[in-house]
């Protein structure tokens, strides 16, 4: 394990952020174009419920983004200590979700929500390590 | 923004904040409990689906998936993130009380600032209604243009 941080654990654990924010947001964004879940099971059963979210193209690569964003992990835990890598990924995630939230998802996040993030991302933080 | 929260809801929350925590728990216990895996040989990683709580967790990381799709299905990703993050705080506190683990002043730290934001967050509304912002910024568009001929007109 390396004891220096160098550009490339910081590349790699953006690899990491960036991967699992794209993923959070597919999977956000196919749920609101797929619909309120409980409704679909009350009118099509459980079954058609899984399949409209399996027939969703957001939500196929919202689990490939989530994938790549795994593996990233593990590369990464190969090259850097997981005391940096994992609470790092883990609080940035919070953050750049909370933009993501606001810029392509276009939700409300007002300053009690982005008050959350911060708290949040941060209480990871020192949680983690 | 409104408030669509009912128990039900709160309580696919919680099935979030607790599913990944101890799926987590569980894979962790099951692995240790299995050893180091090589990694020329992965497919002994076929091996652990054998230990009950490999599989225990296994099942509840799929209950935490479906939770989480649900609870994104009729909430904000910007909601449900931040509220379901005190499941590490419950990951925290049963280190130390259950299983008697040291929690260092940092986690404390850590505690506390989850359990702020998740409050500040819970507190407020769920969703954002997209079509009464967009009617919103329609009936605010519309007097802004009758305004405008108004002035063309004089």
């Amino acid at each position: 394990m390396s004891h220096t941080v160098g550009p490339s654990v910081w590349l790699m654990i953006a690899a990491i952020v960036v991967m699992a924010t794209a993923g959070d947001v597919l999977l956000a964004s196919a749920m609101r174009q797929i619909g309120d879940f409980d409704d679909i099971r009350a009118h099509a059963g459980l079954g058609g419920a899984v399949a409209a979210v399996l027939k969703n193209v957001r939500f196929l690569f919202g689990v490939l983004c989530m994938a790549v964003s795994f593996f990233s992990l593990l590369f990464a835990l190969s090259w850097a200590d997981v005391s940096l890598v994992a609470p790092a990924s883990a609080a940035l995630t919070f953050i750049t979700n909370a933009f993501a939230a606001k810029w392509i998802l276009k939700e409300n996040v007002d300053r009690r929500r982005w008050f959350a993030a911060v708290c949040v991302g941060a209480g990871v933080f020192f949680l983690a390590r | 923004m409104q408030s669509t929260m009912t128990f039900r809801r709160y309580m696919v929350l919680v099935a979030v904040m607790l599913g990944a925590s101890l799926g987590d728990t569980c894979l962790g216990i099951g692995m240790k409990h299995m050893g180091p895996v090589s990694i020329h040989h992965l497919s002994s990683l076929l091996l652990a689906l054998r230990i009950p709580s490999v599989l225990i967790g296994i099942l509840l990381l799929i209950g935490f998936f479906a939770s989480y799709l649900t609870a994104l299905s009729w909430a904000d990703l910007s909601f449900v993130l931040p509220a379901t993050s005190f499941g590490n705080v419950v990951v925290a506190l049963l280190a130390k009380f259950w299983l008697h683990e040291h929690v260092s002043p940092a986690r404390w730290a850590g505690i506390l600032l989850i359990t702020i934001g998740v409050g500040f967050v819970t507190q407020g509304p769920s969703y954002t209604n997209h079509s009464q912002i967009d009617s919103t910024d329609e009936e605010a568009t519309v007097p802004a243009m009758a305004s405008n001929v108004k002035e063309q007109s004089v």
